[in-house]
């Protein structure tokens, strides 16, 4: 168990893949997988299985995509499914949520989240909140991609984390993946659910090579929104994070276990349903809890963790 | 051929189909012999033993004209080498179910106001008197397949769109049996290819290009009809989607109901260039007068039959006029004069200029129509007494409808130890 879980742990320390020699007759188990061709495994398995899905967003086409997310896309599936637009995100946000209340599957990619904010009414009025307002008439399949957060020395208006902002909207459902594993499974569901969903990557991340095993090659692998995975088991102190910051967590974590203190590493995975259950259940074993993350800290994401623990029936048994 | 549908399941209504007569275009003022038409019932009268009746008891003292042909207003061009034709045909058949409709709109509308002053009905409440002409014409140049999205005065697009005004009203009063269980309100009604009903001022506009790129994907042959008033014709978001409707020549007809006042701002002090039609710069563009019903019919067949034959979006600026301030807690006259008012009423009236039009040309009688007003108003009583009475909706619904197909899941209430049930 223990070396399988060192298997999985951040990319940079990754031990090569285990290849199982052909002979046997075995398909090779676990390969390397940056989050980069996770996703795009995920977007060309979704836009193979589903005629409805479509991908449009700022060089997503012709460009194969800004950060190579969607490299190949257009050649494979032309014109009609991946679409480029002109540089007006609160217009092609829009057209993308109409096209989802007209029955399509959009996935609308933001270049970096911050540009999202130009179309961030499309996202909370007219998808997030519309299903709530026409008493479940009006469905909005949509997810709204792109990286999020810091990037390297891109400057404050190309850094900010949106996790909180879009968290606190209900009727949307916002997910953060870490590795390729997360990413690949995740996209797969999101653009499965038929509801709106915000798809926070991040673009340090993109190049980070991950094991991704067997069952997590195949075209039917999902991961479900909503539940958190304990990265690392231990029984001194609970560490929350999720997206890039998974990998601080497991690097700090292995410089604890040198001095003896053996940290719990859960990666959220979904901000927005928070799998509080989770964080809940490991506080209890540890009774300690840092959350980590990379967005700000006054009404942020570790904010909210630490009111629904403060808030949890057993908080006080805790103590 | 316009024909109020509901979608729903709804016994008191059904599809009104009347025969078209086949007899020759008239002159408009020369009276034509012509087998005799039966009055169209109104759905409440429309039950098997009423229909046979009718055959029996149809008036036999007057002979109506089956149709009539009209002049109507040349309509403004950008962009487009010819326009709509200078004339329509109308049947009798028609003109009664226009005038149904719009009277049926203006009586509602009225309804509002009284039960809003009652405060029956509270919050936000756009009416939508003297627009009638442009949400029944434009229903007329479309089909009911094809789909439509306004802005927040959208109670006569419900109506035209398939929604009874059993629901609209209960919608109002926030009732369970409202169009959206109570949970919407005046700015969000939806029925099938209706996309509401949207607060924010401009951007239903990308959203109806959304729908219509839709239409182009899935090769339906539908259309999309994107409304927005003269307020948001200044809204950056609507310029980047003319761009995108014209780059990927979406089927889309953009329609502006200019009339005259974003909320309190005239539109001298808040357009640079109130040439709306034009506004679209590389999409073609026609502007007409939106208070004749068969002008707003016959620019929006044109403009119909411009998208689906593939060239791209076109606009639409229909000049029209609001009796009502721009919402319940407007008087509407800090703004402009009561004479202004009280001009394009007994000048520019959408229902009177039908009316005038059927009685000159005898097309139906005086009788007639008071009797398609009687049937109206108690319609909208009836509606209005089961919007009162009508039960809210219950407290457990309150978190249902926040995800669509999805398990039961809790929500957190008022305080940490209050949970309440979402379900799909």
């Amino acid at each position: 168990m223990a070396s399988l879980r060192s298997f999985l742990r951040s990319g940079k320390n990754a031990v090569s893949a285990v290849l199982r020699r052909e002979f046997h007759g075995t398909p090779p188990a676990a390969v390397q997988v940056t989050v980069r061709d996770a996703l795009n495994q995920a977007l060309d398995e979704e836009l193979e299985r589903d005629e409805r899905v479509f991908l449009l967003g700022e060089e997503v086409a012709q460009y194969d995509g800004a950060y190579k997310v969607s490299r190949g896309l257009w050649k494979k599936y032309g014109d009609k499914r991946i679409i480029d637009t002109p540089i007006t995100e609160m217009g092609f946000a829009g057209i993308a949520v109409g096209a989802a209340m007209a029955g399509l599957r959009p996935i609308c990619e933001f270049m970096t989240f911050n540009f999202s904010m130009q179309a961030i009414d499309q996202v909370i009025n007219s998808a997030a909140k519309t299903y709530y307002m026409s008493a479940g008439l009006q469905p909005v399949p949509i997810v709204f991609r792109g990286p999020n957060g810091a990037s390297a020395g891109v400057a404050a208006q190309h850094s900010q984390c949106f996790a909180a902002w879009y968290g606190h909207c209900p009727g949307l459902k916002v997910v953060s993946p870490w590795s390729a594993e997360d990413a690949k499974g995740l996209l797969k569901s999101a653009i499965r659910d038929d509801n709106p969903v915000v798809f926070l990557e991040n673009e340090l991340m993109y190049g980070v090579p991950f094991e991704m095993s067997e069952e997590a090659q195949s075209k039917d692998f999902l991961l479900p929104i909503g539940k958190a995975k304990i990265e690392r088991q231990g029984n001194h102190v609970t560490l929350v994070s999720h997206s890039r910051m998974v990998s601080l967590c497991l690097d700090a974590a292995a410089v604890l276990a040198k001095e003896g203190i053996e940290c719990e590493v859960i990666n959220m995975r979904t901000i927005r349903p928070l799998d509080a259950e989770a964080i809940e259940t490991s506080v209890m074993k540890t009774n300690h809890l840092i959350t980590v993350e990379g967005g700000w800290p006054q009404f942020g994401v570790g904010a909210e963790i630490l009111a629904r623990i403060m808030e949890g029936k057993d908080f006080f048994i805790c103590f | 051929m316009f024909t109020l549908v509901t979608e729903r399941e709804n016994p008191t209504f059904e599809k009104i189909i009347s025969p078209i007569i086949d007899v020759p275009p008239s002159p408009a003022l020369i009276t034509v012999k012509s087998p005799i038409i039966n009055p169209s019932p109104s759905p409440a009268q429309l039950t098997p033993a009423v229909a046979n009746s009718m055959v029996v008891s149809a008036r036999t003292y007057a002979d109506f004209t089956p149709q009539a042909t009209f002049d109507i207003k040349k309509c403004d061009l950008h962009k487009l080498e010819e326009g709509p034709p200078l004339q329509a045909v109308l049947t009798r058949e028609e003109g009664l179910q226009y005038y149904r409709t719009m009277q049926t709109i203006r009586r509602m509308e009225l309804k509002a106001d009284q039960l809003y002053k009652q405060k029956i009905i509270r919050g936000f409440c756009h009416l939508y008197d003297g627009q009638e002409a442009c949400a029944v014409g434009i229903e007329t140049g479309i089909n009911l397949s094809d789909h439509l999205i306004t802005a927040y005065r959208a109670h006569g697009y419900t109506l035209t769109r398939g929604g009874t005004v059993r629901e609209i009203m209960a919608e109002l009063t926030g009732r369970r049996g409202g169009i959206a269980k109570g949970k919407g309100g005046s700015m969000h009604m939806y029925t099938k290819h209706f996309y509401g009903g949207n607060g924010i001022v401009g951007a239903q506009v990308p959203l109806g290009a959304g729908v219509a790129l839709a239409c182009k994907y899935l090769g339906n042959n539908e259309i999309c009809v994107c409304l927005y008033g003269d307020g948001a014709a200044n809204q950056g978001q609507i310029f980047e989607t003319y761009n995108m409707a014209s780059l990927w020549k979406l089927p889309c007809i953009f329609i502006c109901e200019n009339n005259k006042y974003g909320m309190g701002t005239s539109v001298e002090r808040a357009a640079a260039s109130t040439d709306y039609y034009k506004r679209g710069d590389f999409i073609p563009g026609l502007r007409l007068d939106g208070m004749d019903v068969l002008c707003v019919r016959e620019a929006t067949k044109f403009a119909a039959e411009h998208c689906r034959s593939g060239k791209g979006p076109i606009l639409m600026e229909l000049q029209t006029y609001r009796y009502h301030g721009h919402s319940m807690s407007d008087p509407g006259v800090s703004y402009r004069t009561r004479e202004e008012i009280q001009e394009v009423r007994s000048k520019s009236d959408p229902i009177s200029m039908l009316k005038d039009r059927m009685l000159s040309n005898n097309m139906a009688s005086v009788e007639e129509l008071k009797e398609i007003d009687v049937e109206v108003r108690k319609e909208i009583e009836d509606a209005a007494q089961f919007a009162t009475t009508d039960p809210e909706p219950p407290l457990d619904d309150l978190c249902n409808h926040i995800f669509y197909n999805d398990p039961p899941m809790e929500v957190r209430g008022t305080n940490p130890w209050t949970k309440l049930k979402s379900v799909s």
